[in-house]
C-alpha cells in the first residue's frame, strides 16, 4: 500500500499503555496507519514499575526500556520526545506541539498518563520536594541521596514504599508518613499491612502512622515536615506520593468531555469522533485505573477497534497487585475487605511470616490478600475474574492442597497442569498459561527466551516461578533426536571426549583446549574452566601449570570464602594431633588478628573463620603452619582415633597411620575432595567407613573402605581389601586414589564414581601388583610437583599483590 | 558530582583477575580481561553480596564466587535467569604508563 493512501494515527504520550495499544494495531493492521507519537520524557518508551528497581540500583535505564529507539524505526513511527503537544485543532483534526510541530491526524489517541498528585501544602513548592513518577524524578532521588542523608515519604501506599525502599538502598535515612493507621490499606488488610510494615522496619525503613503533614518547612531548600499534632521531622528530600491524578489539562482545555479523567465509553472513545484515550488519563465507568494490567487490556480493545475489527468492548478490570520490593512478596486482588455479605478465610504463619486471606461472598470468590508467599496469586485472581462457584473448594483455595490430603508433593506443577489455558500467568503482560505453553513448545528453553518471546515476565517479574513452572511442565526437551549433553553448556563433549582429545592432540592448556575442541563460549565458563584445568594437571603433571584463573575463589585464595566476603583458615594438624606450641602460636595468631570466631572443625583441625582477605597472607605468615587445603578438591583431613598407643582397644597404631598417609598424599589435587580416616580397632571411633578411603585396624591387619560418603547423600564405605602391614595401607591407597583421579568426572566425589563404574570395576583394575605399583608411581611423580600454596605466596609477591587491596589517587 | 581516580596500573591486576578498590563504604572490583583492557564494577552481587571480585573471569562476564550467578562486566547485567545489575564504572588505561583511571 502506498503511503498517502494511509490513515494518520497521531498519539500523544509515549508511556507503557499508549506504546502497547500501537504495538497491537501494528501487529493486527501492519498496513493501515501512518503513526506519530509525541512524548514530554526525552526517552523512548520504558517500563516505569520497574522505576523502583532503577533506584535501587538493580536495574539501569537501558534495562527497562522497553521499545528502544531501534523500534520506532523499524516500525516506521515518527517520534517527537521531549516534546509536549499543547493545542488539539478538534475541528481540523490536528495536533501541535510545544516546539511548533503540527501533525494532522485521522484517528487520536490520548495516553496522557497522570501525574503525581502534590498535597498543596505550605512549602511545597521548595527545592527538595520531589514526586515518583519518571526518570527525571528518579534522577533527582538519586543526586540528592549524594548530598543529603535524610529522606521522607509522604504515602505509605505502593509507590510510596517503593520509593522509599529505593532510598533506603541509596543509603538514606528513610521515614514514611501515612495517614492511615496501616500501610497500603487500598490493597491490604491491616494484618498483612502490619506483616509488611514489621519487615520493612527489619530492613531500616521508619514509618510515623497516623499523620497528617501539614505544612513544609525550610529556606530555598525543605528541612523537614510539619504535622497536625505539632510535632515536626526534619527531612532534606521529601517524596509526595499520596497518589496520581490522570493528566487531563489538554483534553480539557481542547473540549473533550473530562471527570477524574477523560471519559471513555467501551470502545475507548472520548466525546469527540475520532479521538480515543487509553491508560491512566482514561475514565471508564468511573475509574481511572493506575496499574498497568488493566491499561493493556483497555490497549487491546482499543488496537481491534482501530484495526477495525469487530470485537467486544472493556467492560472494566478486576485488579490485582503485586508488591515486590527486596524481601518482601505482597499480592492482593479483589475486594479483600470483609463486609456483612463477605465470609472469609485466613491462615497466619508467624514462623514463615506469611499470611492469606480469601473473601467469599454467595460461594463465589470476591477478593484475596497473600504475604510472603505469593505463589497462589495467579490462580486466585484467575478464579476472582471468572466469578465460578467454589462450593466446596475454599479450604483448598486457603490450603493450596486438599483439605485432609497431606501437604508437600508437587503442588505447584500440579496446579500448573491443572490450569485452564486462558488463565493469566503473568498479570502485568496479560500472557495466558496457553501462549507460554505454545512458546515452550515452539522452542523457547529459559525463562529468558519466553520473556523475549511473550513478554511473560517481563515487567514486574513477579510471575517468574510460574514461567519456570511452566517451562519445566511442559518443556520436557526437544522431541525426536535426543541433544548430547557436554560437560556443560559450552560444549556437546563428554569427559572421556575431552580427556581422550587432550591426550591424542597433546593439547596443554585450557585456552588450547577450548580453541582446538571448538567450545562455543570463548573462554569457557565456571563449569567448564575448572575441569579442564583439572584434567590437564591430571595428564601432565610435569609440564602442566596450574591456572589459578581457572579456579574457584577458594582454590584461588587457599581460604575458604565466607557469606561476608572474609575467609577462614585451617592450617595442616596432621592426624588431628598438635602440641602446646602450635596451640599457643594458633592463639597469639587468632587474637592479633581478630579472628572473630575460633572452632573445632569436623576433621580434627582449627579452623580461623571471619580473616579478612589483606590479613590472610600475614597470617599463614605468622601461623608457619602448611596449609590445611580444607577448600579444595583435594585431600582434606584424616581422621584419626587414639589406637595402640593409649586405647586399651585400640590394635594397632592408628594415628602414626594417619599421619604417615596425611604426610604422603597432602597437597593432592583430586576430582572431588578426599576425606581420609584411620580408626585403631573395628568399634571404628575415627568413623572410617562414611570416608572416601577409611582405614579400619584388625588383629594382624587393616581393613580399607572405599567410597564412603558423610555428606549430602550418607553412603557405606564398601570393603576394598584386607592388608597386612602400613607399606600396603600406602599402596593400595596410592593406586586407588590415582585411579580415581584418572577415571572420575571433575566435582565427582568417590562414592558417586564408584556407584558409577561399580565396585567390581575398580577392585579388577586394582588387583593386579603391577598396575598397583603403576599407579602409586604416577601418583608420586604427581606429588612431587607440589609445594605448599601458603608458603609460596608469601615469599611471591606477584602471587601476593593480589591479597591487597588497591590505594587510589584522585586526579 | 564527578571524580577521577588513578587505581593502579594495568601489571597491578592479572590477567582474567581483579583487585579492589574502596571509596568511602563502597567496593569497587577492576579487572582485567583476558584481551588485556580493563573493567570495574560495584563489588557487590545483586544476589546475596558475594564480593565479585573473587570471582572466575570468563570472557568479559565474571562468576559471582558464592552462587554462580553471571554478570556481564560490559552492562553490569546478571545473565538471565536471573535478575538483576551492578553498577558499571567508566574506565580508562593511559596507552604510554598503563595506569588505570575510573570515573566515579
Amino acid at each position: 500500500m502506498n503511503m498517502r493512501e494511509k490513515k494518520k494515527l497521531v498519539m500523544v504520550g509515549n508511556g507503557m499503555a499508549g506504546v502497547r495499544t500501537i504495538e497491537h494495531v501494528l501487529k493486527l493492521a501492519p498496513d493501515t496507519y501512518e503513526i506519530t507519537i509525541f512524548g514530554a520524557e526525552p526517552y523512548p518508551n520504558y517500563n516505569r514499575i520497574m522505576l523502583s528497581s532503577v533506584l535501587a540500583g538493580g536495574a539501569d535505564m537501558q534495562e527497562i526500556v522497553i521499545n528502544d529507539w531501534d523500534w520506532y524505526t523499524e516500525n516506521h513511527i515518527h517520534l517527537h520526545t521531549g516534546d509536549a503537544v499543547t493545542v488539539i485543532d478538534t475541528t481540523n483534526r490536528y495536533v501541535m506541539s510545544e516546539s511548533g510541530v503540527r501533525a494532522p491526524y485521522d484517528a487520536l489517541i490520548l495516553a496522557t498518563g497522570s501525574n503525581p498528585f502534590m498535597l498543596p501544602l505550605p512549602g511545597a513548592n521548595k527545592e527538595g520536594v520531589i514526586g515518583f513518577r519518571d526518570i527525571h524524578d528518579c534522577n533527582l532521588m538519586m543526586e540528592a541521596s549524594k548530598k543529603y542523608s535524610k529522606a521522607a515519604v509522604i504515602g505509605g501506599g505502593l509507590l510510596g514504599l517503593e520509593a522509599a525502599r529505593g532510598l533506603l538502598h541509596l543509603g538514606m535515612d528513610v521515614s514514611v508518613i501515612h495517614i492511615n493507621s496501616y500501610l497500603m490499606e487500598r490493597q491490604l488488610d491491616e494484618p498483612a499491612a502490619k506483616l509488611l510494615q514489621k519487615e520493612l522496619e527489619a530492613q531500616g525503613m521508619k514509618f510515623l502512622m497516623q499523620k497528617q503533614t501539614s505544612g513544609i518547612v525550610g529556606g530555598r531548600r525543605a528541612e523537614g515536615l510539619q504535622f497536625a499534632d505539632g510535632t515536626e521531622l526534619s527531612a532534606d528530600l521529601i517524596v509526595m506520593a499520596v497518589g496520581i491524578k490522570p493528566n487531563i489539562e489538554l483534553a480539557k482545555s481542547s473540549g473533550i468531555e473530562v471527570g477524574r479523567g477523560i471519559i471513555v465509553n467501551d470502545y475507548l472513545e472520548t466525546s469527540i469522533p475520532e479521538i480515543y484515550a487509553v491508560g491512566e488519563c482514561a475514565e471508564h465507568r468511573g475509574i481511572a485505573y493506575g496499574l498497568v494490567a488493566p491499561l493493556y487490556e483497555q490497549g487491546n480493545v482499543l488496537a481491534k477497534r482501530l484495526a477495525g475489527l469487530d470485537a467486544p468492548g472493556y467492560e472494566g478490570s478486576v485488579t490485582s497487585t503485586k508488591l515486590k520490593v527486596s524481601g518482601v512478596d505482597v499480592f492482593s486482588a479483589g475486594y479483600f475487605n470483609e463486609s456483612p455479605q463477605t465470609r472469609s478465610l485466613r491462615i497466619q504463619d508467624d514462623i514463615e511470616g506469611t499470611y492469606k486471606k480469601i473473601v467469599l461472598q454467595d460461594d463465589r470468590l470476591v477478593g484475596a490478600v497473600l504475604f510472603g508467599d505469593i505463589s497462589d496469586g495467579a490462580e486466585l485472581f484467575s478464579k476472582i475474574k471468572s466469578g465460578e462457584c467454589v462450593a466446596g473448594k475454599e479450604k483448598e483455595l486457603l490450603l493450596g492442597y486438599p483439605a485432609g490430603q497431606p501437604a508437600g508433593g508437587n503442588s505447584q506443577s500440579a496446579r500448573l497442569e491443572a490450569m485452564a489455558n486462558d488463565e493469566i500467568i503473568c498479570g502485568c503482560n496479560g500472557v495466558t498459561k496457553g501462549t507460554i505453553v505454545d512458546a515452550v513448545r515452539n522452542g523457547c528453553s529459559s525463562v529468558g527466551e519466553i520473556k523475549s518471546c511473550t513478554k511473560a515476565s517481563g515487567s514486574c517479574g513477579g510471575c517468574k516461578p510460574l514461567v519456570a513452572g511452566l517451562l519445566e511442565l511442559y518443556g520436557d526437551g526437544p522431541s525426536g533426536e535426543p541433544v548430547k549433553e557436554g560437560i556443560c553448556g559450552c560444549t556437546t563433549l563428554s569427559r572421556d571426549e575431552i580427556v581422550e582429545s587432550i591426550k591424542t592432540m597433546g593439547l596443554k592448556s585450557v585456552k588450547e583446549v577450548i580453541h582446538v575442541l571448538d567450545w562455543n563460549q570463548p573462554e569457557g565458563c565456571s563449569k567448564c574452566r575448572p575441569s579442564l584445568n583439572y584434567y590437564l594437571g591430571m595428564i601432565w603433571p610435569t609440564e602442566y601449570r596450574d591456572e589459578k584463573e581457572s579456579r574457584f575463589a577458594n582454590e584461588r585464595y587457599h581460604a575458604n570464602i565466607q557469606k561476608d566476603g572474609t575467609f577462614s583458615v585451617v592450617p595442616r594438624i596432621y592426624g588431628g594431633v598438635t602440641s602446646p606450641a602450635d596451640l599457643k602460636r594458633i592463639a597469639e595468631v587468632a587474637e592479633k588478628y581478630e579472628v572473630p570466631m575460633v572452632k573445632f572443625t569436623g576433621g580434627q583441625r582449627i579452623d580461623l573463620l571471619g580473616v579478612k582477605k589483606d590479613d590472610l597472607p600475614k597470617v599463614w605468615e605468622e601461623l608457619d603452619m602448611p596449609s590445611g587445603h580444607a577448600y579444595g578438591k583435594t585431600l582434606r583431613t584424616v581422621k584419626t582415633c587414639v589406637g595402640s598407643t593409649f586405647c586399651r582397644f585400640g590394635t594397632q597404631d592408628s594415628i602414626s597411620m594417619g599421619i604417615r598417609l596425611e604426610k604422603a598424599f597432602e597437597r593432592l589435587n583430586t576430582p572431588g575432595k578426599v576425606k581420609l580416616a584411620v580408626s585403631g580397632c573395628p568399634r571404628n571411633c575415627a568413623e572410617a567407613t562414611i570416608k572416601d578411603l577409611g582405614v579400619v585396624a584388625i588383629d594382624g591387619g587393616w581393613e580399607i573402605y572405599v567410597g564412603g560418603n558423610g555428606g549430602v547423600k550418607v553412603r557405606a564405605a564398601d570393603l576394598l581389601c584386607t592388608v597386612k602391614s602400613e607399606d600396603e595401607v600406602m599402596e593400595w591407597t596410592a593406586a586407588y586414589l590415582q585411579y580415581y583421579r584418572e577415571q572420575a568426572s571433575w566435582n565427582e566425589r568417590t562414592a558417586q564414581w564408584l556407584e558409577r563404574v561399580g565396585l567390581d570395576t575398580i577392585k579388577a583394575a586394582l588387583s593386579d601388583a603391577e598396575e598397583r605399583q603403576a599407579l602409586a608411581e604416577r601418583i608420586k611423580e604427581t606429588l612431587s610437583h607440589t609445594t605448599d600454596p601458603w608458603k609460596e605466596i608469601i615469599e611471591n609477591k606477584e602471587l601476593r599483590k593480589n591479597f591487597e587491596s588497591l590505594q587510589g589517587v584522585q586526579v | 558530582m564527578i571524580t577521577k581516580i588513578m587505581v593502579a596500573n594495568v601489571q597491578d591486576i592479572d590477567e582474567q583477575g581483579s583487585r579492589t578498590f574502596s571509596v568511602g563504604d563502597k567496593e569497587i572490583a577492576i579487572f582485567r580481561l583476558s584481551d588485556g583492557s580493563i573493567r570495574a564494577i560495584e563489588n557487590h552481587c545483586p544476589h546475596k553480596g558475594g564480593r565479585l571480585s573473587e570471582g572466575m573471569v570468563c570472557g568479559s562476564a565474571v562468576h559471582c564466587p558464592l552462587h554462580d550467578w553471571k554478570i556481564d562486566l560490559n552492562s553490569g547485567k546478571v545473565q538471565e535467569p536471573d535478575h538483576g545489575s551492578v553498577i558499571v564504572y567508566e574506565t580508562e588505561v593511559e596507552a604510554a604508563s598503563g595506569a588505570i583511571y575510573i570515573t566515579l
